[in-house]
């Protein structure tokens, strides 16, 4: 694997990191100039991630396709390597050496994973720059933060290299509070910016000191008993030929979880592995920013008090991160606390797409309900995961797509009607539909997203998260006590399944009183339809749900030949 | 021994230099014109700057450090460890001069700049000492004038009252610790630290009660020096009482100092074989700093939540900061210590531009408003962009968030801690850090998100003084991105010559 070249992926980061410090050298009463120089960055970045996402299958120079390849080698009935095959994935890698002694490189890549993640980053950067379009205070120092953050967040789904994920993660996390805290809902903000920063710092840093462990635990294997693994994979040109031993590439961690360097038995306690004590720290570090109950807390408040634009990235993209890292660092780095720790962390997901379902039907506030909605579909997406079979997680990796997607319109849609109407009270609030009916519009296309219905995006994402848990209810069953409970993944599907009927619940609820019904002519005299710049944000983010609902292929099979090789280390077939 | 001059003259090169320096600036502000006067500050900084490349051109011979090899009748190490620090204090004092230079009272008087030059001078022998009687002179060269600085505004209540409680608690520290000193002396017959350990090793089998004593008593006066709890009580009220431009310089010098000399004279004269009476002298110094560094860093952060006044709350932030230092002086038991040692220089070379940064855009706000209140800083996005954005890179790499460089020094901190065995030291840290980036969002908030009544009386920042503060700033970041390598290499060399 030579990775030597300029990458499209590098230009996709530091396009927005210059193009932030330049808006910070501008002149700030020159407001044309700072959002020109922000909407050329951000288109730049979408034309580019559109170049990866659609490029990404011929870049992938195998016989006959990935995913093709990938069948045949099920086929065959070889050994797979779940690393091997992950290294076969990557495409528009770059790797430059950063810290030479200890292994710390500047290596980027998408996979089938993260390839569709870059797209709905490159979507809804631009989204979020034009929805603010108008904002009043300080525009330059918004613009060049909301740049950082773009950054940051694309920095986590390409990195190669488990220290730059950190590196990009933490960097993410200053820029979205101060969004917040500065340009936020004034009632709400400090207290809500805080509050997510403290919780998203929280969980990384522990991951951070398990990553810290991992690193000594491989390169102590790859130095010790895997010397001969480490000569081989250096030798069939797995890793880099100048690695060492030693080293933070995402590669080498799989290499090292494949060939069981974290099985190892840590504290002097039998039966305690390496892998059974960190897997809860990575998984669960990261799960905080994907909202996993009860680590959820801070997601209402923060997309609540959050700016339209923030809400749009932080509930869109930020929350992914948070589940990609999860999957990236936690599940795909040591596959065997998976096996141990997901059986029961399913039950969080649980809680989190019933609770957090129940609670969006509960709320006056219009922005409220959308974030609690989030907090119930990203429970999904971490049901998917705990699946540990195809079906199951390919969904999960599509409803990041879908979710991110829709959730950045319904926050668009709710900035759009607050800008104008100056009040989320929904009971307040109605006959919208006839003053605004692309946003009414939008919305319901996102209602139904949300609520499953077939055509969208959201059927297809949620459909086969059923369906895995559903398959994979075979093998697991619960001992309480005397009393055994069979196949409780089922039973978790049908009353997940429910969750769903109250989304369909309270997303009616919402169009039917904010959209529809009486609309109040003389206190919403001056709400009038909503600008180019709008109509373009909704069109960006509305339109992918339609194309993947009615044309799955077009992102499936690349979310499948991403998921493959997590399958292979995970023992399945 | 013969003493070749040739050889041996780089090693003390920038110290020769210093000294120059000082008689230069003296007599240039005692006779000079009013003019010349002027520029002292320009020769001072220059000069240290240009004193910085000295240990950068003239690097150590390998095959003499490595072997234990002392210069100047065994009193200088000439070593990567030294080097590194040595530049580090240079660039210090060299950006002190440069941040104290508009500040009335303090950077007008030529005499300032020349106390900043001998106290460098201390601090650049404490980086290189290798003799009991050299570390204690190159302590008090740096000590005194750092007492001097705090009362620098003579006719400032404060600054007197800050002077004169630093000297007390800093000549008790002294005392203790010469007495450690003397008890090493008296039981080894040596003053070389290599010599002592090599003497303690030999047979001293009775003397474990005074080796100890002599340990805990010469921590006690390294824990006054980098502010570790519960030695910390003078470093608020010293912090809040001098003059800015003082306190910036005192937290960075002599904290950089003082790590050097530690991480050299506990691997120097106790180091990990070394066992009395079937004890491992290690175990005891590691247990004793462990608990020393926790107590530190957690009752700094604390602390520092309370804070109103922004001088207090970074002094109660750099003695959370000493006891994160701690954990890489910890990690030295580990078996192998270049991860430790380069974790400790990179760590200070990091914190020393980092602090000169926050206090650097502090003393401007200061000098300009005249206030030190917190509350006061409100709307400074809106007063001044720059140095709301300079201040904010400052207390962002204090709180470990990239791109600035604290975020690898944190890094490497924590990962010395894990190499060594210390996850849950490892984990109680990250806790800190952060509890830590709770109070310095706070600075940050309300610089950028609250109003205050002056919003809209702009802050000029002098021409000058905004280049150093972007200077510095340009450097925090690089030393967080691109610049990691070269210097964590450089560091990781330190261990090469303990």
């Amino acid at each position: 694997m030579e990775a030597t070249g300029f990458s499209i992926l590098t230009a996709i980061i530091f396009i927005p990191i210059i193009a932030g410090v330049v808006i910070l050298f501008l002149d700030r009463k020159n407001r044309d100039l700072v959002r020109g120089v922000g909407v050329t960055a951000a288109s730049a970045v979408l034309a580019l991630s559109l170049a990866v996402f659609f490029g990404y299958d011929n870049y992938v120079k195998t016989d006959g396709g990935l995913i093709e390849q990938q069948a045949a080698m099920l086929e065959s009935g070889v050994e797979l390597s779940g690393a091997q095959m992950f290294v076969d994935a990557l495409a528009f890698e770059q790797r430059v050496v950063w810290v030479e002694s200890l292994g710390i490189a500047y290596h980027v890549g998408v996979d089938g994973v993260s390839a569709p993640m870059v797209l709905l980053t490159g979507m809804v950067a631009v989204a979020g720059v034009l929805i603010s379009w108008n904002i009043e205070d300080r525009l330059r120092e918004f613009m060049a933060f909301f740049m950082f953050l773009v950054a940051g967040v694309f920095g986590v789904f390409i990195a190669v290299d488990l220290f730059m994920l950190f590196f990009f993660y933490e960097l993410a996390i200053f820029p979205m509070y101060l969004l917040i805290a500065g340009w936020g809902w004034v009632k709400l903000r400090e207290y809500a910016a805080m509050k997510l920063t403290l919780y998203i710092l929280v969980g990384s840093v522990f991951a951070l000191v398990g990553a810290v462990a991992m690193y000594f635990a491989a390169g102590a294997f790859f130095s010790g008993s895997g010397a001969d693994v480490f000569e081989a994979a250096v030798a069939s040109g797995l890793l880099p030929a100048d690695s060492g031993p030693y080293s933070w590439s995402i590669v080498q961690f799989t290499l090292a979880a494949e060939n069981g360097a974290f099985g190892i038995d840590i504290l002097g306690i039998e039966g305690l592995s390496f892998a059974k004590f960190w897997f809860p720290f990575m998984f669960m570090g990261f799960g905080v920013l994907a909202g996993v109950f009860p680590f959820h807390n801070w997601s209402p408040d923060g997309h609540v008090a959050a700016p339209t634009a923030v809400s749009m990235i932080h509930a869109g993209v930020l929350m992914k991160v948070g589940a990609f890292a999860a999957l990236r660092a936690g599940v795909q780095l040591l596959p065997e606390g998976a096996d141990i720790h997901l059986p029961w962390m399913v039950f969080l997901t649980l809680i989190n797409v019933v609770y957090g379902a129940l609670i969006a039907f509960r709320q006056r506030d219009f922005k409220y309900v959308i974030g609690f909605s989030s907090v119930s579909h990203m429970g999904l997406v971490s049901m998917g995961w705990a699946t540990m079979n195809l079906t199951g997680m390919t969904g999960a990796g599509i409803q990041m797509f879908s979710h991110g997607a829709m959730t950045a319109l319904f926050f668009g849609v709710v900035g759009m009607v607050y800008d104008r109407s100056h009040t989320r009270d929904i009971p307040s609030l109605g006959g919208f539909m006839k003053v605004m009916p692309w946003v009414g519009v939008a919305f319901v296309i996102g209602g139904l997203t949300s609520m499953g219905m077939p055509g969208l995006s959201g059927f297809i994402a949620e459909f086969p998260i059923f369906q895995g848990m559903w398959a994979a209810s075979e093998q697991i069953t619960l001992q309480l006590g005397a009393f055994q409970l069979s196949n409780y993944y089922s039973v978790i599907v049908i009353i997940s399944a429910l969750g769903i009927v109250i989304t369909a619940a309270y997303v009616l609820r919402v169009a039917g009183q904010v959209f529809f019904g009486e609309f109040d002519a003389e206190r919403f005299h001056d709400v009038g339809n909503i600008e180019m710049t709008d109509r373009i944000v909704l069109i960006i983010l509305g339109a992918p749900l339609i194309i993947l609902g009615l044309y799955p292929p077009i992102m499936a099979p690349m979310i499948e030949s991403g998921i493959r090789p997590l399958i292979a280390l995970l023992g399945g077939g | 021994m013969e003493l070749d001059l040739w050889a041996q003259l780089p090693s003390v090169l920038p110290e020769i230099g210093l000294t120059t320096l000082a008689v230069v600036v003296l007599f240039a502000d005692i006779y000079g014109s009013p003019a010349t006067r002027r520029n002292v500050v320009l020769v001072s900084a220059v000069g240290m700057a240009l004193l910085a490349l000295a240990p950068l051109i003239w690097q150590p011979d390998p095959a003499l450090y490595e072997n234990g090899a002392l210069l100047w009748g065994g009193m200088v190490n000439y070593d990567p460890l030294s080097q590194i620090f040595k530049v580090m204090l240079l660039l210090a004092g060299a950006l002190a001069c440069l941040m104290a230079a508009g500040d009335k009272g303090v950077g007008d008087k030529g005499e300032f700049y020349l106390i900043v030059i001998v106290a460098t001078l201390g601090g650049l022998m404490m980086s290189s000492a290798a003799d009991l009687i050299l570390v204690f002179v190159a302590l008090e060269t740096l000590s005194i004038p750092l007492y001097m600085l705090a009362s620098f505004r003579r006719g400032d209540q404060r600054s007197a009252e800050s002077g004169m409680k630093y000297f007390l608690y800093g000549a008790f520290a002294s005392a203790i610790m010469l007495f450690g000193f003397s008890l090493l002396y008296g039981f080894t017959g040596a003053t070389n630290l290599a010599g002592i350990a090599a003497a303690m090793s030999a047979g001293l089998d009775e003397g474990l009660v005074a080796v100890m004593t002599a340990l805990v008593m010469v921590v006690v006066g390294f824990g006054f020096k980098i502010s570790a709890v519960p030695f910390h009580f003078w470093t608020p009220d010293v912090y809040e009482g001098a003059p800015t431009p003082v306190t910036a310089f005192v937290s960075v010098s002599s904290k950089a100092a003082s790590f050097a000399l530690l991480l050299r004279f506990l691997t120097a004269v106790f180091p990990a074989d070394l066992a009395i009476a079937g004890v491992l002298i290690q175990d005891f110094w590691v247990n004793l700093l462990v608990v020393v560094s926790i107590v530190t860093m957690t009752l700094g952060n604390v602390v520092a939540l309370r804070q109103s006044n922004i001088k207090r709350l970074l002094a109660y932030s750099s003695i959370a900061q000493a006891g994160y230092t701690l954990i890489g002086v910890v990690a030295l038991q580990g078996a192998d210590d270049s991860l430790a040692v380069a974790s400790v220089s990179f760590y200070m070379f990091m914190y020393v531009f980092t602090n000169l940064l926050v206090f650097g855009g502090v003393i401007l706000f200061i000098a300009k408003t005249n206030t030190e209140e917190i509350s006061d800083m409100a709307g400074l996005n809106r007063r001044s962009p720059w140095l709301a954005l300079f201040i904010t890179i400052g207390l962002l790499s204090l709180g470990g968030i990239p791109p600035a460089a604290g975020f690898f020094g944190k890094f490497f901190l924590f990962q010395a801690a894990v190499h060594s065995n210390l996850v849950g030291l490892a984990l109680i840290a990250v806790t800190n850090a952060i509890i830590a980036l709770y109070y310095y969002l706070v600075v940050i908030k309300v610089m950028y998100v609250d109003i205050g009544p002056d919003d809209d009386k702009p802050i000029a920042i002098p021409r000058f003084y905004g280049w150093s503060l972007g200077i510095t700033a340009l450097l925090v970041i690089l030393l967080g991105t691109v610049a990691v390598t070269p210097i964590y290499d450089w560091a990781a060399l330190g261990a090469a010559g303990l």
